[in-house]
């Protein structure tokens, strides 16, 4: 079954269209890895499969069903933004921070076994804003895994993760993928990373520039160099 | 010292309505500190002060009107907010300014300050009445238990609005909501502490007990204590000295904010 359909998505802005007839499918138990530059449109994307922004044209479905026409889809989601922003004072423990993900009366054994699950079980009753960078971003999927979503979406969770975290949180993903069987979304810039995880690869560059299973792109030296060529472009044209 | 005074019904009426107050201004405070809006409740009470102006110039209950202004001004200033993009301290000052300047010409029409007007601007919780402790003691039930039934959706969207929103929690909704509570509840604080103080009960003991370095719940209960506490002694002091309750409560909650930053700068409320 297709976890989620997007056909012919277009999002302007005021001042640009950051995506151009974008059309792709994510089957169940695929790994996506979305690649693309600056700019690209990948947090442009997410927002408007979460919801965020209403304003786009197109079609998106999850499991079949237009996310205009229901809202049944959000408990089946998981999401990591790019950056979690919140008050550095909040008054909440890791703990609290995962209770609020759950949708269901508060299930502490569920909360435990899943900080457990991401190595952060020490942190439970530590406050939120005294932690690094990457003890941050395995708190904020914990949150994200801890309904059991079918599908978990990640904007660029690596920046700033020191390269230890990073593997750490590679081995998270991939026993998410390979052993619970979710559905993983994940953006990035770093084209390795995509090469070794994800099993499809989508190339965004204000338009699909690339959809398939990764082998295929990876293996095609002239297409990489040509992606690449077209990110440094865009690059350039952005400074 | 006697005790005597616990025995008279208006001090009954006064801790009663005091720590209902108490309470309900601490846990409405706390949403309201989180989410930067720390002197909304200032606003909405110098909007109500208008209200009350009103009210005695038309000869209607005061509280009434200011009700009806202070909710009406909560629900004004979040749609300016969100319309015309002007942010929350700017829409607050607005708001704050001409609630007042709406009362002064109002009360200069109807021929200058009054015994009313005073009782309002600082509090008469020694006054309030059996009808106003009962409504007081309803507001706060309701308001409460409509928090503790949509606990996770008015903490998920004060942590983060576009991660709620994300997770299919109505946060425009949950919005109006808590800004429609807190307008009642300013209104319903003014007879304890009067416009001028307001904002001292919603934010001081949600600043100190924040310091603490607890988790949401343990943070919210510590606020409750301190306040309830400034407030009990507050009143209760406040008579046997034949001082103004509001502002003896308003700098006992100082006292703790200051003792707590004390305990704090000692490095005694450093992690375990
Ligand atoms: N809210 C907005 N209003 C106007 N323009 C926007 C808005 N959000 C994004 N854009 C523009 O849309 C384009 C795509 O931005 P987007 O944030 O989706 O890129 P991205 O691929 O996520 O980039 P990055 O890798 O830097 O996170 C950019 O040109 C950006 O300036
Ligand atoms: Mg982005």
């Amino acid at each position: 079954m297709n976890a989620v359909e997007i056909s012919n998505l277009t999002v302007k802005y005021p001042d640009v269209k950051a995506l151009d007839d974008v059309s792709f499918v994510v089957k169940e138990g695929d790994f996506l890895g979305i690649i693309g530059p600056n700019g690209a449109g990948k947090s442009t994307l997410f927002d408007a499969m979460l919801g965020l922004n209403t304003a786009y044209s197109g079609t998106i479905k999850f499991f079949g069903q237009d996310i205009r026409q229901s809202k049944k889809y959000h408990k089946e989601i998981g999401y990591v933004p790019q950056k979690p922003e919140f008050e550095k004072n909040f008054p909440a423990t890791v703990s609290d921070v995962v209770r609020m993900g759950l949708r269901t009366e508060s299930d502490e054994n569920k909360i435990d076994e899943i900080l457990q699950q991401l190595w952060i079980h020490e942190l439970r009753n530590r406050r939120i804003g005294e932690l690094s960078g990457g003890q941050l971003q395995r708190v904020f999927i914990a949150k994200a895994l801890v309904n059991n979503p079918k599908i978990l979406i990640l904007d660029e969770p690596v920046t700033g993760v020191d390269q230890q975290s990073i593997e750490l949180f590679f081995s998270i993903l991939r026993e998410l993928n390979s052993k619970h069987g979710i559905t993983i979304i994940w953006s990035s810039h770093d084209l390795d990373a995509v090469n070794r995880l994800a099993n499809h690869v989508a190339c965004l560059n204000r338009t699909l520039f690339f959809h398939g299973e990764s082998e295929k792109f990876f293996s095609d030296d002239e297409l990489v160099k040509q992606y690449s060529e077209a990110s440094m472009q865009e690059h350039m044209h952005h400074h | 010292m006697s005790f005597e005074i616990l025995t008279y019904g208006f001090m009954h009426r006064a801790l009663i309505a005091g720590v209902a107050i108490a309470i309900l201004c601490s846990v409405i405070g706390l949403f309201l500190v989180l989410r930067r809006y720390s002197l909304f409740g200032d606003a909405l009470a110098h909007s109500s002060f208008g209200g009350i102006a009103l009210g005695l110039f038309a000869g209607v209950y005061p509280l009434w009107t200011a009700y009806a202004v202070s909710i009406l001004s909560a629900l004004i200033i979040t749609k300016i907010k969100d319309k015309y993009n002007i942010s929350g301290d700017a829409s607050i000052a607005v708001l704050l300014s001409a609630g007042i300047a709406a009362g002064l010409v109002i009360i200069s029409f109807s021929g200058g300050f009054s015994i009313d007007i005073f009782s309002f601007l600082f509090g008469s919780i020694l006054l309030v009445s059996v009808n106003d402790t009962v409504l007081i003691l309803a507001l706060t039930g309701a308001i409460l238990i409509v928090i503790l039934l949509l606990y996770r959706q008015i903490l998920y969207s004060t942590f983060n609005e576009e991660q709620a929103k994300v997770s299919g929690i109505p946060v425009e909704k949950i919005n109006y909501l808590i800004i429609f509570m807190a307008g009642l509840t300013v209104v319903t604080s003014i007879q304890l502490v009067g416009v001028l103080l307001i904002s001292a009960l919603f934010v001081i003991p949600n600043v100190t007990a924040i310091m603490y370095g607890r988790g949401f719940r343990q943070t919210a209960i510590i606020s409750i204590s301190f306040s309830v506490f400034s407030v009990l002694t507050g009143i209760l002091i406040s008579y046997i000295f034949d001082i103004t309750p509001a502002g003896t409560i308003v700098l006992f909650s100082i006292g703790l904010l200051a003792a707590t930053m004390g305990i704090r700068s000692l490095g005694l409320l450093s992690k375990k």
